[in-house]
């Protein structure tokens, strides 16, 4: 087990090594102009070069790319070009909302599309069943920036239960942070409920026709028990997966919601940090984003052992 | 099961109850606070440094000016007292105000004025202007400074007392002494607001509180000139709210007070609310524009570029950029209708003309076919329509037209490029300028006209021009000034160095219980009383 931990953890550097350097190159290859954007609209082509020489713009791209690196080595991910702050300092200011509102979204979407899901599974084809695929079909096609205005025209404006946008931290008290982050968690699970509660209902509905479940019937024991001590626990594996696999696209795919609701979190970060080609932001949250991948991939793996004991490593 | 659904409502409205609660105990200690949605994200905090708008606002927050704008466009003293101009227009001696002060308790001096007037004078097109005149400053007293001229020019005090990008803020020495091509570390100013640097989290929040120690004109407001009165504690601008629809959302719901850019799609909206207004806050818009790249073929004949006007006319921009009549015109004025210098001489060519005019003209100009690169910007709404009529009228008018799509981002740093439309380059892009940046023949950048040394994009070159306006710069008589302005003008149209799109009004919206707007030409948040 500890070997297959050192393994998974030493594979992560190749990983992150190829993300940092394939990132860089393509932020060098796209259009757009760092410095320009800096410069501002009734700025000179002069002082758009002056600004390209003090970011060190005007030098080779592997020139470049080796300095980053250099510092990338000593835990520097440099300093943005945009807000004239470090990537770390601003990355830790932006991780809390985003970390908050995935959390929250995950927890309420696992708290609601398990139950579910095994509901339905149990009663397949009954009108439980056939009521959770139906709103699974609308919880995927439905957009999220659709979803979120529904429900803040509904449960902000019509009935003022929640505020329509903003974000208070933890620091401010668990009141307040909950206020403002209940109606975008409730939106941005939507989708995470319907994927869920799908995943829950096929996972379970396949476990329920094992000889295993029959016998734990023929035993006697309650439908409660079978269904939760015998199926759930055995069709847990590919249910630990796509949570998984959900909270890693939580961290990096909250854009939509965060800009509806005027969160600002690592998504708004990223989208401004691509508008205005700052490069060392873009950089230093694609590297999280792809540390937060391998380490939520880990822990899925890790979880097998868990819910199934055959799985070793 | 009765006492469990009562228990669970109970439970729910004092969950419901404490949160609510949670959220507005901060607000009660912070006394009045005015909650801003600002047009765009504030990340330079150096107004100096760039020329972005936001910045140029932050810097009316926290920092003063010697002289301001009204809100006609004349020029008044703002930190000045007196000042006195000797007989030859050669030498500037201003007074200080008395109390002024910074917000670290140190008083405003001379040396601190020339300090910043230095550093403006490096970065600013205006400033840079002003500095081929200026042969040395001194202050012979602490509240005093003077200016001296190798050679008489009629633009010092509107060049102090601009008020577009790059406002020559006064800092302390110690900040202005800064490197003008590196960002100031340190934001203090002796403006009416103090910069809570510790409380700014950027693409979040920026906080500013009352500075108790400001000393106001006592004039009324007007523009950037008069009483700089505070009525709030504090004045926060929400960095992170900037989906439209949400803003409007929040607006109804009274989570912020103040819109300053209400998109014109909610123009609607608010207008039929009866909690919400949309004040007058300026006299003058904002003007819409195309400019040519004069580098290439084939707006580097001059006869093309004339059809291209021609064709541009004005009223299909507005009515599809802007859409709502009330807040837009046609204007012919390269300097803005209703100013000092707005003038139509010599605009003909766009403000009376027609398709089959555009047409004759385009075919007598020997327009090889050359495609028109034009790059339309996907991701600005104030401006992303414009490319698109610009090419059908163009195309009309006989113009071959390749409309290349992009983020606003790419386009900016594209446009500094001299390179060949078919290398990299371009033909022609539009955007829209505030009034004071366009509106006489220094600060408009496109009446720059010395080819590849132009300060801007488009690289446009006539000699006649440049000594015009090298004429207009040294003319210290109000009326020579205006007459000049006319001659600029007209030959700006002559050479087709760009076209005017028209102009119009970017509205404001705010919570009724605001009170105290004025015509402030810009965003500007003094006067204002939250009841």
């Amino acid at each position: 087990m500890l070997n297959f931990l050192f393994r998974r953890l030493l594979s992560t550097l190749p990983v992150l090594l190829i993300v940092s350097l394939l990132v860089f190159l393509m932020l060098r290859l796209t259009p757009g102009d760092p410095a320009a954007v800096l410069a501002g609209d009734a700025a000179s082509t002069e002082q758009i070069a002056q600004i390209r020489t003090s970011l060190g713009l005007d030098r080779t791209i592997p020139e470049q790319f080796f300095i980053w690196a250099g510092h990338l080595l000593t835990g520097d991910l440099g300093q943005s070009y945009y807000y004239k702050t470090e990537v770390t300092t601003l990355i830790a200011q932006r991780l809390e909302p985003t970390v908050s509102l995935a959390v929250i979204t995950i927890t309420l979407a696992v708290l609601i599309a398990v139950p579910l899901g095994v509901m339905a599974a149990w009663r397949f084809g009954g009108w439980l069943d056939k009521g959770l695929m139906g709103f699974s079909v609308i919880g995927f096609s439905v957009p999220v920036f659709v979803s979120a205005y529904l429900l803040i025209w509904l449960v902000s404006l019509k009935l003022g239960w929640l505020p329509v946008q903003g974000y208070k931290r933890l620091a401010d008290g668990v009141g307040p942070w909950l206020y403002h982050l209940t109606l975008p968690a409730i939106t941005l699970s939507l989708i995470y409920i319907a994927l869920i509660a799908r995943v829950t209902r096929a996972s379970v509905l396949e476990t329920l026709g094992e000889d295993y479940i029959r016998t734990a019937r023929a035993k006697g024991l309650p439908e409660a028990t079978v269904l939760m001590r015998h199926a759930l626990a055995n069709a847990a594996v590919p249910i630990a997966t796509v949570i998984g696999i959900g909270i890693a696209l939580l961290i990096g795919g909250v854009v939509v919601t965060e800009s509806v609701y005027a969160i600002p979190g690592l998504g708004r970060l990223t989208v401004d940090a691509v508008l205005a080609r700052d490069f060392p932001t873009i950089q230093g949250v694609i590297l999280l984003f792809s540390f937060v991948y391998v380490m939520v991939n880990l822990l899925v793996d890790l979880s097998y052992v868990f819910f199934d004991p055959r799985i070793r490593y | 099961m009765k006492f469990s659904r009562r228990l669970a409502a109970v439970a729910a409205l004092t969950a419901v109850s404490a949160l609510s609660l949670g959220t507005s105990l901060p607000v009660l200690a912070q006394g009045t606070v005015l909650r801003v949605v600002p047009h765009s994200n504030l990340a330079i905090l150096d107004p100096i440094w760039t020329t972005a708008y936001m910045s140029r606002n932050h810097g009316y927050m926290i920092y003063d000016t010697l002289f301001g704008t009204d809100e006609n466009g004349k020029v008044k003293p703002q930190m000045v007292d007196t000042w006195t101009v000797s007989g030859d227009n050669r030498l500037y001696t201003f007074k200080l105000r008395k109390g002024l002060e910074f917000h670290d308790g140190k008083p405003v001096t001379g040396d601190d004025v020339i300090a910043s007037l230095t550093r403006w004078g490096k970065r600013d097109a205006m400033g840079q202007a002003l500095f081929q005149f200026v042969q040395r400053m001194d202050s012979p007293a602490p509240d005093t400074f003077r200016i001296f001229l190798g050679e008489a020019c009629g633009f010092v005090i509107e060049a102090l007392g601009k008020p577009g990008s790059s406002v020559p803020f006064i800092m302390p020495k110690r900040v202005a002494e800064t490197d003008a091509f590196k960002q100031i570390e340190e934001h203090i100013g002796s403006g009416p607001y103090v910069f809570k640097r510790d409380e700014f989290k950027p693409g979040d929040k920026a906080v500013y509180t009352k500075f108790a120690k400001y000393v106001p004109r006592s004039e009324p407001p007007s523009g950037t000139t008069g009483g700089k009165n505070v009525y709030v504690d504090r004045v926060e601008w929400n960095l992170a709210l900037r989906d439209a629809q949400a803003q409007v959302n929040a607006l109804q719901k009274g989570e912020v007070d103040v819109i300053e850019a209400l998109g014109f799609d909610h123009f609607a909206t608010v207008k039929a609310d009866t909690t919400l207004q949309m004040p007058k806050y300026a006299n003058f818009g904002l003007q819409y524009m195309a400019r040519f790249n004069h580098l290439h073929k084939p707006f580097d004949n001059v006869k093309v570029r004339q059809a291209a006007i021609a064709a541009m006319t004005q009223e299909p921009f507005l009515r599809a950029s802007v859409g709502v009549k009330e807040l837009y015109k046609t204007c012919p004025s390269m300097f803005i209708c209703g100013t000092p210098f707005g003038s139509t001489a010599g605009s003909d060519i766009q403000a009376k003309s027609n398709m089959r005019k555009a047409q004759a003209l385009l075919k007598a100009s020997g327009y090889d076919g050359t495609p028109i690169v034009i790059m339309k910007p996907t991701d600005l709404a104030s401006i992303q329509k414009l490319p698109d009529v610009a090419a059908q009228l163009l195309r009309q008018a006989g113009f071959k037209v390749d409309l290349q799509a992009m983020d606003w981002q790419t386009l900016v740093g594209r446009r500094a490029k001299k390179d060949a439309p078919d290398k990299g380059g371009w033909h022609m892009f539009l955007t829209a300028w505030q009034t004071f940046d366009v509106w006489n023949p220094i600060s408009n950048p496109t009446m720059d006209t010395r080819g590849e040394k132009s300060t801007w994009f488009g690289w446009a070159t006539d000699d006649k021009l440049v000594e015009l306006r090298n004429q207009f710069m040294r003319a210290t008589d109000e009326g020579a000034k205006k007459k000049l302005a006319d001659q600029i003008h007209a030959r700006a149209f002559e050479v087709g160095t760009h076209a005017p799109l028209g102009e119009y009004m970017q509205p404001m919206a705010a919570r009724k219980n605001i009170s105290g707007f004025f015509v402030t030409n810009g965003n500007i948040y003094w006067n204002l009383k939250k009841n």
